[in-house]
Order: structure tokens, then C-alpha cells, then sequence
């Protein structure tokens, strides 16, 4: 093949979005997917189930919404101030982890340690939050063994501090194996999958937030 | 699969860069951070009109639920766009896919749940006269 038409061949397949020809399409040919298509594909998955298993707490917690037994409703419990601040942390803590990606890219140790820093520190902070807002209800009487609300309440939103906190400690050994080993191709495997599942519990929080705090503090008048 | 053409694992929005040459395309690196912000600007965006929902007596009040919902789903959107970078593209069909049976399943637990269990409460004998049936 001429210089020409390898020139020629580049530029076309560099206009179908391609890398390289022998790549995959993604429609079947060209060989099978890069290995960072299929772990991110594998650990989709995995995400997805996670999100069905959340799933079935929010149904029931929305089922058991009003079996209050006599005691406090989401309407007198919640502290809007506290539910921002958390949001605050989760979404600011999920752009540090973006930018840790980024940085990670850029093969730079300084950056990646800075923002995977940042990254953790906020969803720390998110976690302090919480336990501290689980601890003042349970100071409340308003426990997880109060009414049937309230487990469910507790369930999954303790189900999402766990997950969290979790991260939190994978966070911790992505931080010293970048450290330690460098940008070792398994090592950015581990910390795609990892950045996923960040991001994922963003989701899951926004989901939390907005139907189970905001939602539980409109006036009981205007819900269902 | 030879390891020339591996992907980059640490960026993966817009151009795939070959190992070994961080950045090798001018520009590359600014288009991706300006993707990230222009995320957290609408996600902010959104979350800030979540909370106004809330108390604002601008929205129908009883639509107010509603609205929340959509927000939420106009939130997890853009998460799912800028954060997590499920595109249109070929390679990301699978995921595509997989997202949207997830999706199905959740629907269906969620609201199947819902209204099974709102019309077993309308159908069950009120507590206090289900006490003196027992007695």
C-alpha cells in the first residue's frame, strides 16, 4: 500500500469515529471491543443490578411512607439546610473524581493525588453529615425500630451512607496504588471502575433527595 | 487486539489517545474539562430548581411532586451524559442497552409495588374493626 493510500484509509476511518481498522465497530465487526470498552461494560452491569436492588428500597419506602405508627412523619423530621449541604458535598466530590479522571489521562501524579484528595475529603464530609443527621434522629425517638417509615427511611438511605463509605476505603487504595505503582494499565482499569461507581452513587443520591427528602417535606396535603 | 491501539482507561470522553502520549492532541484536555464544568453547572442548575420547588407557591402546588420527579430525571440525565459518558456512539450500544433494562426493571419494581400494594390498603378491613373481628 502507497503512503497515499494509507493516508487515504486513516482519514477514513478516522471519519467513522474509528481508531484504528482494526477496531471494533461496535456493530459485531472489526475484531473484539478494547479491553477498556469491556471492563467498563462489565462493571455497567454490576452498577445496574446495584440500581435495581435501590430500587426495591425506594418501593418500599414509598409504600411504607405513611405507616408512620403515631410517630414523626418525613414532613416534621427532615432539615432541608442538612439535605443541601449533602448534596453540596456528593456533587462537588463526584466533578473532583472527573477531574481525577482527567488527570489521570494526563499521567500526572500531583493532580491525580490532589483531586482524588478532594474527592474523598467531600464524600467524608457527606458521610459526617449524614451520621450525624441519623444520629439526631435517633436522639429524636425517631429510630429505625420507631414505625414502619422509618425503617424503610433508614434502610435506604443507610443502604446509600454504606455504599458511600465503601467507596470511600476504595478511594483510599486507589490513592496508594497510583502512588506506589504508577499508571499501571490495571491500576486505571480499577480507578474507570471505581470512577463509574462514584458517579453512580451520585445518581442514586440525586434519586434520594429529591423523592424522599424533598418529596417528604412537601405539605402532606399535596402528596397522594 | 494488538496493545497499540488500547484505549486510554483515565480519559475517556472525546478522542481516545494512544498510551505513552498524554495529551497528544492540542486542546484535548481544556474540551474535557469544559465538558465536566458545563455538567456541574446544569446539574447545579437543576438542584437549585429542586429546592426552589419545594417552597415556591409559583408551581401548581399539587404539581409540585411531579415536578420534583422530572427534575430528578432531568438531573440523572445529565449525570449519566457528562459524568458518566453514556453516548451515542458505536461502542457505547451495549451500554445503551444494558441502561435501558435497568431502567425497565426499575419501573416495573417501583411502580408495579406501588400499585399492587395501594389497592391492597384500599381493599383491607380497618385496623380497629379487624380488632374486634379477633375478639
Amino acid at each position: 500500500m502507497s503512503a497515499h493510500a494509507l493516508v487515504l484509509e486513516h482519514d477514513r476511518t478516522h471519519a467513522r469515529g474509528e481508531v484504528s481498522p482494526h477496531a471494533s465497530s461496535g456493530h459485531g465487526t472489526g475484531g473484539p471491543a478494547p479491553r477498556r470498552i469491556v471492563v467498563g461494560y462489565g462493571f455497567w452491569i454490576f452498577l445496574l443490578s446495584d440500581v435495581i436492588m435501590f430500587s426495591s428500597f425506594f418501593a418500599a419506602y414509598a409504600v411504607l411512607f405513611k405507616n408512620t405508627a403515631g410517630g414523626p412523619s418525613a414532613h416534621e423530621l427532615f432539615d432541608l439546610r442538612n439535605t443541601a449541604a449533602e448534596t453540596g458535598c456528593l456533587l462537588a466530590s463526584s466533578f473532583a473524581c472527573g477531574m481525577a479522571s482527567l488527570a489521570v489521562g494526563q499521567r500526572s501524579q500531583k493532580w491525580t493525588q490532589l483531586a482524588l484528595l478532594i474527592t474523598g475529603l467531600l464524600g467524608l464530609a457527606f458521610i459526617v453529615l449524614e451520621v450525624r443527621e441519623f444520629a439526631g434522629f435517633v436522639a429524636q425517638g425517631a429510630g429505625p425500630s420507631r414505625s414502619a417509615f422509618l425503617s424503610s427511611f433508614f434502610t435506604l438511605v443507610g443502604c446509600h451512607g454504606a455504599h458511600v463509605s465503601a467507596g470511600l476505603l476504595w478511594l483510599g487504595t486507589m490513592m496508594a496504588q497510583f502512588f506506589a505503582k504508577g499508571f499501571r494499565q490495571d491500576i486505571r482499569y480499577r480507578f474507570l471502575c471505581f470512577s463509574l461507581f462514584w458517579h453512580a452513587l451520585d445518581i442514586i443520591w440525586v434519586a434520594i433527595f429529591s423523592l424522599v427528602y424533598l418529596v417528604g417535606t412537601l405539605p402532606p396535603e399535596l402528596l397522594p | 487486539m494488538s496493545e497499540k491501539f488500547e484505549h486510554d482507561a483515565g480519559s475517556y470522553v472525546g478522542v481516545d489517545r494512544v498510551p505513552g502520549q498524554p495529551g497528544a492532541e492540542e486542546g484535548t484536555l481544556r474540551r474535557e474539562v469544559r465538558g465536566y464544568l458545563l455538567g456541574l453547572a446544569l446539574a447545579v442548575a437543576l438542584t437549585a430548581a429542586s429546592f426552589w420547588a419545594v417552597g415556591t407557591h409559583e408551581i401548581y402546588r399539587p404539581g409540585a411532586a411531579v415536578a420534583l420527579l422530572v427534575l430528578a430525571v432531568a438531573q440523572i440525565g445529565i449525570h449519566l451524559i457528562f459524568f458518566l459518558h453514556i453516548t451515542t456512539a458505536p461502542d457505547n450500544a451495549n451500554n445503551i442497552l444494558a441502561l435501558a433494562f435497568g431502567v425497565l426493571i426499575v419501573c416495573l419494581v417501583v411502580f408495579g409495588s406501588l400499585w399492587v400494594m395501594i389497592h391492597l390498603n384500599h381493599n383491607m378491613v380497618p385496623m380497629d374493626q379487624l380488632m374486634q373481628m379477633q375478639r
